[in-house]
């Protein structure tokens, strides 16, 4: 049985902001299928008793003093921009024509 | 001997010694990168005039009287993967195509501020997803053992430059094995240190619980060296380690094993694993054993599940951090026409600069963390990571340290496993239970497999902050295979 179809790959990469073309969908769909077969394997292994680790080293809430420290001046943080227009970074429209 | 034989340390010395000026030392590696560099393509960029400025100034600091560190004016090829805001920083991708950043990774200036000399920028599977530098935007890197051959991955522009001596040392970053299998592949030493005891601060991230800088170089002690002068807290790395660096320097001059329990892992070893390679493993142990130490076996039984808990976890991760790469603030933007709206030109942007390993990555990241699939996937190899913790933990109570051969084959050829994922995947069976419990892992050269002749890596796994051990244990293997050989490993690669 095929994890992961055609149509659950077009609705990933949607869901991941790409847009592949037909071909790609029918590649990756194979590959991903495969993979995600291979990983299930984890289900083998881990109880209910076991507790998730996100991470290796047991750190929380690791804050900086609040003091004001220099920064990028807006040239800096605008250096790699496609696109400015006074000082700001211009993007395409972001809201549909009746909004 | 010419100037790109020696060993960074001798070349910090001759040039504090003022015996050869840094620059004299700059010049014959951006000879050598001319020379080579076409063969190899470990560089994607090469700062000609840049080098021999920042040589000048180690020059003019020593001729002021300044006591530099031990690297001043030691040339070093740098990981395209950290922000340089001098040079072009890539990631190995088109999305960031001549991207200049605004700042420095905090490794940047660590080394800058130890005077040692960057020559470049060193080419890398895209966005660090790979095993092989295939998957860079800009072209595969060569093997200098066998240009037909993949120089591992993904820091294997690093890799192929230090064995090429293009570059003494170099800088890498390793979240599943990225420093320790292109080390292994090109018979040199790369080390994986401890979990944010490097920092991750200006390094483009792909998975930001595993993603760990660390050293190349084409010996034990020259790496130890460079892991001291960029290591240690930063304050801009909140996952840093507010500690000293273990002092690895003092164990690499050290090198020696009597009396050390060392742990063969049992798991690692039998079908999939070449020939040539378990040999040249089994005798590194048999040579632990004359040096002293005491071998026993240990077993690590959830380490069979690292493989594809690491293929939930870093995709996952990677699937969330390279949201970022989103055609607005830095970087390729595709398809804004006036009539496109922001989502739609992101989309077309992500299609158009990302490669097929990245996506693939992305989505199955995607996949791993949509609700229904969650807990089943992402959830349950989180688990996994608890048992493989678990598992060193147990280790650690019986040995100090742990081996096992880095890669389970020598590097195979350019094209082989290209298009096959999960084959491709294989590669980084052994160095991953290291990620994902955080601890220190190293690979140093064991030999060359019977079958191919090809380099082979011993990998030494050390507790979490046990950096010093892989040192300790990774010299004294070093020092007694070189008075085997007459020489390091890298003497019976072939001219270039």
């Amino acid at each position: 049985m095929s994890a992961i179809t055609r149509d659950e790959v077009a609705h990933l990469a949607r869901l991941s902001r790409l847009a592949l073309a037909d071909d790609e969908l029918d590649h990756f769909a194979a590959q991903l299928d495969q993979i995600v077969g291979a990983v299930a394997r984890v289900a083998e292994v881990a109880a209910d008793d076991i507790p998730p680790s996100s991470h290796a080293l047991p750190l929380t809430n690791v804050f900086r003093p609040d003091e004001v420290r220099p920064c990028l001046t807006p040239e800096e943080a605008l250096s790699g921009a496609p696109a400015v227009e006074d000082d700001r970074f211009r993007v395409p429209r972001i809201l549909g024509e009746e909004a | 001997m010419s100037l790109i034989h020696k060993t960074a340390a001798e070349l910090g010395r001759l040039v504090a010694a003022r015996e050869v000026s840094a620059v004299e030392v700059a010049q014959a590696h951006l000879d050598r990168v001319a020379e080579v560099d076409k063969q190899i393509n470990a560089f994607l960029h090469v700062d000609v005039e840049g080098t021999l400025a920042q040589a000048r100034r180690v020059d003019e600091r020593l001729a002021a009287g300044e006591a530099l560190g031990p690297l001043a004016g030691v040339p070093i090829a740098h990981k395209d993967v950290f922000a340089t805001r001098d040079m072009p920083t890539t990631a190995g991708s088109k999305i960031l195509e001549n991207w200049r950043p605004p700042y420095d990774a905090t490794v940047t200036r660590r080394l800058r501020e130890a005077g040692l000399v960057i020559l470049g920028k060193t080419n890398l599977d895209e966005f660090a997803m790979g095993s092989s530098t295939e998957n860079s935007a800009y072209g595969p890197t060569h093997n200098p053992w066998d240009l037909t051959r993949i120089p591992g991955g993904s820091s294997g522009g690093s890799s192929a430059a230090v064995s090429a001596y293009e570059a003494p040392l170099s800088t890498g970053t390793d979240t599943g094995g990225s420093i320790r299998q292109p080390a292994a592949v090109t018979g040199i030493v790369g080390m994986k240190p401890t979990y944010g005891g490097s920092s991750r601060y200006g390094l483009i991230a792909f998975a930001s619980s595993l993603d760990t800088p660390g050293p190349f170089a084409r010996n034990v002690l020259d790496a130890a060296l460079l892991h001291e002068a960029f290591s240690g807290h930063d304050p801009l790395d909140s996952t840093s380690i507010d500690q000293a660096v273990p002092p690895v320097v003092d164990a690499a001059r050290q090198a020696d094993v009597a009396g050390m329990r060392i742990g063969v892992v049992k798991e690692f070893g039998g079908e999939g694993y070449q020939p040539g390679v378990l040999a040249r493993f089994h005798e590194a142990v048999e040579l632990l054993e004359s040096l002293g130490a005491k071998v026993v076996e240990v077993s690590c039984a959830a380490f069979e599940y690292a493989l594809p808990a690491y293929y939930l976890i870093a995709p996952s991760e990677c699937s969330s951090n390279l949201a970022r790469f989103d055609a607005m603030r830095y970087g390729l933007r595709v398809g804004d026409d006036g009539t496109r709206s922001a989502e739609e030109v992101m989309a077309l942007t992500r299609a158009a600069g990302f490669g097929p390993e990245v996506k693939r990555r992305i989505m199955l990241g995607t996949y791993a963390l949509s609700s229904g699939y969650y807990d089943a996937y992402y959830g349950q190899a989180q688990k996994v990571r608890t048992l493989i913790m678990r598992d060193f933990e147990a280790a650690f109570h019986q040995v100090d340290v742990l081996v096992s051969p880095t890669t389970p084959t020598t590097a195979f050829p350019i094209g082989e496993r290209a298009d096959d994922p999960m084959a491709m995947y294989l590669a980084d069976l052994c160095t991953i239970p290291s990620n994902l419990a955080g601890n220190a892992a190293i690979s140093v050269p064991c030999g060359l497999a019977d079958e191919d002749g090809l380099p082979v890596g011993l990998q030494i796994m050390a507790p979490v902050l046990g950096d010093d051990r892989c040192y300790r244990v990774g010299a004294a293997v070093e020092k007694a295979f070189e008075s085997r050989w007459g020489g390091p490993l890298l003497a019976k690669a072939p001219a270039i």
